[in-house]
């Protein structure tokens, strides 16, 4: 009588690659409730653009690669590029930016570089530095916070999502962010700056600081879970804070604003959990994760007080990318039964 | 005594243990025949010493170890020798293998057994001796002849005896009732091994899972210096080299052996067979075997002889053959699953699983690695599971090697833990056996390369000494000729010393007449070559002239009663008929002339 056979372990765990996704995708939902609430419905208007393009993405891609299109959408990994870039972005922004941002993270970043799990960069960030050197207009647009008293109705909204809103109007319902408020001044006192401008909230942005906290507690959710590690995340808002301490002169914003500014402000929960804990586009090993989560942190701060983007996390991520392997080579563990030794000596011997 | 270390990584799975401990170990009943591989164990396959329709007796020796590293096979009951033939074998290759077949006469008679109670007093040597003529391998799975591994060479000292107790694979249950019931006998094979081993420390480690079989065992250890060691539960601390960690802080260097930092491990199951083998002089014939899975109505553990095909051990269980997926020989983790039923129990047949679809379902198909890391968190060997994939795929051999491929003990964290459901440890397996096999290729082509070389010098060697040989020859034959013409030259002089002076005169006289009837055509000679009348001519006056000074010199000896008269007659006599020969030819010549 013959039996199946096949290969050991018969045993498997719960946990599949199509809920790693679903529970990232559910760890963002306090970010998106936070967000909408402190600018509006244009958050959910972006969401519904980039989770199309990317689902109509995704399936013509797979049909032109010849895969099963069905298995491959189960996935949901497509949702999540569309989620972390729609998150990403100023709140109703026009579709075709949208569009022109998923083609980037989906087609190019992605599939082009042979798909799911062969992408040295993360999707969404890819996505998000191409609209952002392509159309710094439109990317730096972002509406204002509630506590501003000037957030954007739903019919403008819509209005400015399906690019018919006219530019003066746009330009008259658009705040410059916090961290593009302390950059571009130099010769106040923080103190001072913060009574000026309506953007600043009680430790961070406003709104922002709240937004940043949702996107803190999703995170902590996927920690609890075990999705990733707590090595990256921590080495990234550690370093940053470190990074802002040192150049902190206490009140003058000239300097770049305290730790708790920067954790609080721009993408950077966002950035920490969702984007640095990316799998396929980081390291690997723990020593790799602290490296790698430490050098975005590092370049962060760098980015945001001498560059001149608004925010700095796409940049200092997609530059790790780049170092990941380099570093994954550098940081092998230590294998059972051997000696600590350098990977250039194993090579040798 | 507390654990001294963890060991990198592992899972928990479900442990599914609770089911085959409810009844305690029975004896399964006698099979209508006993398969017995002839191949159960790590080294050469034993050679049989019975023939087919043989009578053998329980406990007889039916095949012997074939090599140092090799173990003999003994018959599990009294019978028949049916057959030494191709049978499928529990193997993962799913393949078959030569084994001895016994019809079981049903009347259990021994044959004649040397239990020897006062072990303390044998010798190392005849103590193995006899552990290896009990045909005794590691139970816990590998099956590597035990008296092999007990006699590490003396320049090895071993400071730590580990006893491994962890029994870390879901399902099996085999050395936890093991230990429950037969605690003592445990106790009394691990004080054979101390005797051989001599080691300052001897640890039991055990998981926390078994709280019955570690009370049995505390009882039964006393104050021995045996102690038991609870580690937590966490797979797979029952492997060799992660228990050897978690109980000393030690590691096993790649590619070494556990003596090497001073360490043997032995499975509790085989300290029981040492004890019976040498305490009750009963070789190893039966083992406690798991038998579980939601396809068993119920499913516990059996005392089983080897060689029991494995569907008369599951009928016993109520096996419901329709309900069942796969057949796996081993645990969920790191057994294999086996085509045919018809398979026998061997020595390191540690449990039969029978799950249904619903307990054990199917791999999904594979989805892309998302490189999430939880196999690299999971690897006991602190391997990067995920990397090791990738350079699986792409078959680059050398970048598998430099990331230790070959210190994965293909345990099954990672396919365990990996949510894409890649299947990582066949990966591996694959690899390992490409790798191996281009090892193989590579010294096969090194070997006929030296071959090659070798035999180009030695016909090179061979074409010179011919050579050599030649002109020492040739040197050797003109120098006997140089000495031989110095000889001569020097010799001449010399002959007249010769005692015989008749000879040489004889010579002489035969030179006189040859010349003499040479001299009338000596002309027509020199140029052309003697007519047949002349050479007849020649011959008679030559044969006259012997014939004269024959006669002459008979006359001289009979006259002075020479002894050589008698001699010289014959001689007379014989000249005297090839002179008349002589004649009739020339007168036959003249004739036709």
């Amino acid at each position: 009588m013959a039996q199946q056979t096949l290969s050991s372990p018969h045993l498997r765990g719960a946990l599949t690659t199509a809920r790693v996704m679903q529970l990232v995708l559910l760890a963002t939902v306090p970010g998106i409730i936070a967000l909408t609430w402190h600018f509006g419905i244009g958050t959910l208007l972006n969401l519904a653009w980039a989770c199309s393009f990317a689902v109509a993405l995704e399936a013509a891609m797979l049909r032109l690669r010849k895969r099963p299109i069905g298995f491959y959408l189960s996935d949901c990994s497509a949702l999540v590029t569309a989620v972390l870039l729609a998150v990403a972005l100023p709140p109703a922004a026009p579709w075709w930016l949208i569009a022109v941002g998923m083609l980037a993270a989906i087609v190019f970043a992605k599939h082009l570089y042979g798909g799911m799990g062969y992408n040295p960069f993360n999707p969404a960030m890819v996505g998000y530095v191409v609209l952002l050197i392509s159309f710094p207009v439109q990317m730096t647009a972002w509406v204002p916070p509630r506590e501003s008293g000037a957030l954007l109705g739903a019919m403008e909204a819509i209005q400015r999502s399906l690019a018919l809103a006219p530019q003066a109007q746009i330009d008259a319902v658009t705040m410059a962010t916090p961290l593009d408020l302390l950059r571009q001044n130099s010769a106040l006192l923080i103190e001072d700056l913060w009574q000026q401008n309506p953007q600043f909230g009680q430790w961070g942005g406003a709104g922002w600081e709240w937004v940043n906290l949702a996107f803190l507690a999703g995170g902590l959710f996927l920690l609890q879970r075990r999705i990733f590690t707590w090595h990256a995340p921590v080495a990234m808002l550690a370093a940053l804070g470190l990074m802002a301490a040192l150049f902190y002169d206490g009140g003058s914003s000239a300097s770049g604003g305290s730790p708790l500014f920067h954790w609080l402000s721009g993408a950077t929960m966002l950035g920490a959990f969702f984007i640095v804990t990316d799998p396929v586009t980081s390291a690997v090993s723990t020593r790799g994760k602290l490296i790698y989560g430490a050098a975005i942190g590092v370049l962060v701060y760098l980015i945001r007080h001498w560059g001149n983007y608004p925010d700095a996390v796409a940049f200092a991520v997609l530059l790790l990318n780049f170092a990941a392997p380099f570093i994954d080579y550098y940081t092998q563990p230590r294998v059972y039964g051997h000696g600590a030794t350098r990977p250039a000596e194993r090579e040798k011997s | 005594m507390k654990p001294l270390a963890t060991f990198h990584g592992g899972i928990h799975p479900p442990e599914n243990k609770a089911q085959s401990t409810v009844l305690p170990i029975a004896g399964a009943s006698l099979p209508d025949e006993l398969v017995l591989p002839l191949s159960q164990h790590i080294g050469a396959p034993a050679r049989p010493c019975v023939e087919p329709g043989q009578q053998v007796l329980k406990g007889e020796c039916i095949a012997t170890a074939a090599t140092a590293i090799s173990a003999p096979l003994h018959a599990p009951t009294s019978g028949t020798i049916s057959a030494i033939e191709e049978r499928p074998v529990p193997h993962p290759s799913g393949g078959t293998g030569l084994c001895i077949v016994i019809r079981p006469d049903g009347e259990q008679r021994w044959a004649p057994r040397h239990a020897c109670a006062a072990w303390q007093d044998l010798p190392r040597d005849q103590l193995l001796a006899q552990i290896r003529a009990a045909g005794i391998v590691g139970l816990g799975g590998a099956g590597f002849p035990t008296a092999v591994k007990a006699g590490t060479r003396p320049d090895r000292i071993i400071d730590t005896l580990i006893i491994n107790a962890a029994e870390c694979e879901p399902y099996i249950t085999a050395d936890d009732m093991l230990m429950r019931e037969r605690a003592a006998a445990v106790v009394s094979g691990i004080e054979i091994l101390r005797h051989l081993v001599q080691p300052a420390t001897i640890l039991i480690g055990i998981e926390d899972n078994k709280p019955e079989a570690i009370a049995a065992l505390q009882a039964a250890t006393g104050n021995s210096g045996i102690q038991v060691v609870t580690i937590p539960t966490l797979y797979p601390s029952g492997g060799e080299k992660q228990l050897i960690k978690i109980l000393t802080a030690r590691e096993v260097p790649s590619g070494g052996l556990p003596a090497d930092i001073g360490v043997l491990c032995q499975n509790v199951g085989t300290a029981v067979a040492i004890h019976d083998a040498v305490v009750e002089g009963r070789p190893l014939i039966s083992r406690i075997t798991t038998v579980t899975g939601a396809s068993c109505q119920q499913p516990r553990n059996y005392e089983v002889l080897i060689g029991t095909p494995v569907s008369h051990l599951l009928a016993l269980a109520g096996w419901d053959a329709k309900r069942c997926d796969r057949l796996i020989i081993g645990g969920p983790m790191m057994g294999f699953s086996v085509p045919d039923a018809a398979v026998p129990v061997v020595k390191t047949t540690n449990c039969i699983l029978a799950p249904t679809r619903e307990e054990l379902p199917p791999p999904p198909p594979a989805q892309a690695c998302i490189r999430c890391g939880l196999c690299a968190e999971a690897c006991p060997a602190s391997l990067l599971p995920q990397q090791l994939y990738w350079f699986a795929r792409s078959g680059e051999h050398d970048k598998l090697e430099a990331h230790h491929l070959f210190d994965c003990i293909e345990c099954g964290a990672c396919s365990y833990v990996c949510p894409s459901s890649i299947p990582l440890v066949q990966y591996y397996r694959a690899s390992k056996a490409e790798i191996r096999h281009k090892q193989r290729e590579r010294e096969q082509a090194e070997r006929a390369r030296q071959r090659f070389e070798a035999r180009q010098e030695r016909m090179a060697r061979e074409a010179a000494e011919r050579e050599a040989r030649r002109q020492a020859r040739a040197a050797a034959a003109a120098a006997a000729q140089a000495a031989k013409a110095r000889a001569d030259a020097e010799a001449r002089p010399e002959a007249p010393i010769q005692p015989a002076a008749d000879p040489v005169q004889a010579a002489i006289e035969r030179a006189r007449a040859l010349r003499a009837g040479q001299t009338g055509d000596s002309s027509a000679a020199s140029s052309t070559a003697p007519s047949p009348r002349q050479q007849a001519e020649q011959k008679v006056s030559t044969l006259e002239a012997r014939l004269t000074k024959a006669r002459k010199r008979h006359e001289e000896a009979v006259a002075g009663g020479e002894k050589t008269a008698a001699a010289l007659a014959s001689v007379v006599e014989k000249l005297e008929q090839q002179l008349a020969a002589a004649r009739a030819e020339l007168e036959t010549t003249e004739e036709q002339t």
